[in-house]
């Protein structure tokens, strides 16, 4: 299947590829597989420094002395044609463990009584999902999810926290995610993972890549604690299935 | 391994070369050093690959103390450096002895100075590069600006013969000045703007307000219009992006630039001006000139074609110094018109 886009200079060394103008499954699918075949044609694409895939675009890096912009759009458009990198490896269902509610949790009720539901109904709602990562931008690590249940949407804290943990799980809008790094935000927290998303001394310094998707498991504390020692001592083993 | 030591730190010194590159896709930025063309001129002269690491100095320059001989240049803003109270040339090869301490006086011209030393840094390398990002906390020294006191561990100097004085030629040593036309390729969203704001954005003067850090220039001037309204689905960004907000003053993205962004990019700065935009200070104006994508790439060619070119002639330079290195020294007793004396001579290969 041929794959049309868009392209625009971004400076003398950057190309943005657009596949499409809103935020859907399917342009996701076809930015990874331009993504994948880029990824798996290095000899082909010498010139490319770097990719990254956002919801609707891609934003190639690229090194002029090698492509002028004219050559590498053409190549882009060659490739496009064939259709190519229509076989994708089937993408990874990353584990994620939650604690919910509590001190790990502080506006869960609050989630749960702005829906008419109890925190039980809400946990359930967000656990039973598989939520696609589009990207990931903002900070290092964080993953822009998509496929929250509407039933649990709620809006921002009017007055954001100052100091929000690594690792917190929250609700903002119509989407779900987790801090990576400890940062100010207004995101509505509902638990907290013992996951290391983002330790810049670990290969990989990112556990997740855009086209993976997270599915939160609830744990006690007594293994929140168990895994967050793991994780520290580098032995933790990240659960994913396909 | 030797080291030196920040005696003074100055405003914000960081190690950077040029950037890591391959995990904007994770969301971590490139960092690297804001003037990438002064970070090349540097290593050149002390006789490093030209993308090593160097110390990125801004508007005041900080004081240090060799621990050890070594080999050092300077580039970049006109800083007024001093060794032991002595001034010293900019853009040429220097030799330091142990216990020197180098200084810097006020910024003239620009804003930022680089220091390389010969051997680089001895900093760990994280996902590939040397480069300090502050925000994120790591890289560079502790991933942090240094502080007095600091010990900045230092690279084992590879040659282990004398470079010469390697001198960068004038006409490749830039020009700093407070007003300047920055050269943009408009895109990727500038069809996100109505007629009337690309011309505004084209034809009017902006200022640097004092919003300016290794993440972003915030710039003051007319309001840029857009067709309907200014934001869009986030997307990546490059280094020299100029966003524009809904209040309509654009914002240049700099070395620290965060990866994605959801604000309409009119257009971008060119590679190479952005080391002018690095070098200017608050209050400095600019007006953008819009050019081909074509045009860009071959002032960027001949910009590197002449780094190469330097680098090539400075290593000719060198072999040719080392080998007249001197072999030996013989003394003879001669005799002219009945007199004796003593002559040394020099023998070279």
């Amino acid at each position: 299947m041929e794959l049309k886009f868009n392209f625009f200079p971004a400076g003398d060394n950057g190309i943005i590829l657009q596949l499409g103008e809103n935020i859907s499954k399917e342009i996701n699918g076809k930015i990874r597989r331009i993504v994948y075949w880029i990824n798996e044609s290095k000899d082909e694409f010498k010139e490319v420094i770097e990719v990254v895939p956002t919801y609707t675009t891609i934003l190639i890096i690229y090194d002029p002395l090698q492509s002028s912009y004219g050559q590498l759009v053409r190549k882009l458009q060659a490739v496009g044609k064939l259709g190519r990198g229509q076989q994708l490896p089937p993408a990874r269902i990353i584990h994620v463990p939650v604690v919910y509610g509590g001190d790990f949790g502080p506006d869960l009720a609050f989630v749960a009584e702005h829906n008419n539901l109890s925190e039980a109904e809400v946990i359930q709602l967000h656990k039973s999902e598989k939520y696609l990562i589009y990207m990931i931008g903002f900070t290092p690590g964080f993953p822009y999810l998509g496929g929250m249940r509407k039933e649990i949407a709620t809006p921002r804290l009017k007055v954001p926290r100052e100091k929000i943990s690594a690792g917190a799980v929250g609700i903002a809008g119509n989407q779900t995610g987790i801090y990576p790094i400890e940062s100010p935000g207004g995101w509505q927290l509902i638990g907290r993972t013992p996951l290391d998303l983002f330790n810049p001394y670990r290969e990989p310094a990112v556990l997740f890549q855009a086209g993976d998707y997270i599915k939160f498991v609830e744990i006690t504390r007594d293994e929140y604690i168990r895994i967050e020692d793991e994780v520290k001592q580098g032995t933790y083993h990240l659960k994913m299935s396909y | 391994m030797s080291n030196i030591k920040i005696i003074k730190a100055g405003l914000l010194t960081t190690l950077q070369d040029k950037g890591r590159f391959g995990f904007q896709q994770y969301g971590i930025p490139v960092a690297g050093a804001m003037d990438q063309y002064s970070l090349q001129l540097a290593n050149l002269l002390v006789g490093n690959e030209v993308d090593n690491t160097a110390l990125e100095f801004t508007l005041m320059g900080p004081t240090i103390q060799f621990e050890d001989n070594l080999t050092f240049a300077i580039t970049g803003g006109e800083f007024q450096p001093t060794l032991n109270g002595k001034s010293i040339k900019m853009y040429q090869t220097i030799y330091a002895k142990k216990g020197d301490e180098l200084a810097f006086s006020t910024v003239l011209n620009g804003c930022r100075g680089y220091l390389a030393i010969e051997g680089g840094f001895g900093v760990e390398r994280i996902m590939g590069s040397q480069s300090t990002y502050l925000r994120g906390g790591f890289g560079g020294f502790e991933g942090r600006k240094l502080r007095s006191g600091d010990l900045i561990p230092l690279g084992k100097p590879t040659s282990g013969r004398s470079l010469g004085i390697r001198r960068i030629p004038k006409d490749m040593i830039p020009e700093y000045k407070s007003e300047r036309v920055i050269r943009v390729i408009m895109g990727p969203e500038d069809n996100r703007f109505s007629k009337e704001g690309i011309e505004t954005f084209l034809r009017e003067e902006y200022h640097l307000s004092n919003q300016l850090d290794r993440m972003g220039y915030r710039l003051e001037g007319k309001k840029i219009q857009h067709l309907d309204g200014a934001d869009i689905i986030s997307g990546g960004i490059n280094f020299g992006a100029i966003q524009v907000p809904g209040e309509g003053k654009p914002i240049i993205m700099m070395a620290d630039h965060q990866t994605t962004g959801g604000y309409t990019k009119i257009a971008n700065v060119i590679s190479v001006d952005l080391p002018y935009l690095a070098q200017m200070k608050p209050e400095d104006k600019v007006t953008f000139k819009a050019i081909t994508v074509e045009e860009a790439q071959g002032f960027f060619r001949r910009q590197v074609e002449g780094i190469r070119d330097l680098e090539k002639r400075f290593k000719e330079n060198t072999e040719q110094t080392s080998s007249n290195e001197i072999r030996g020294r013989k003394k003879f007793n001669i005799i002219v018109n009945g007199k004796s004396y003593y002559v040394s001579v020099e023998e070279r290969q």
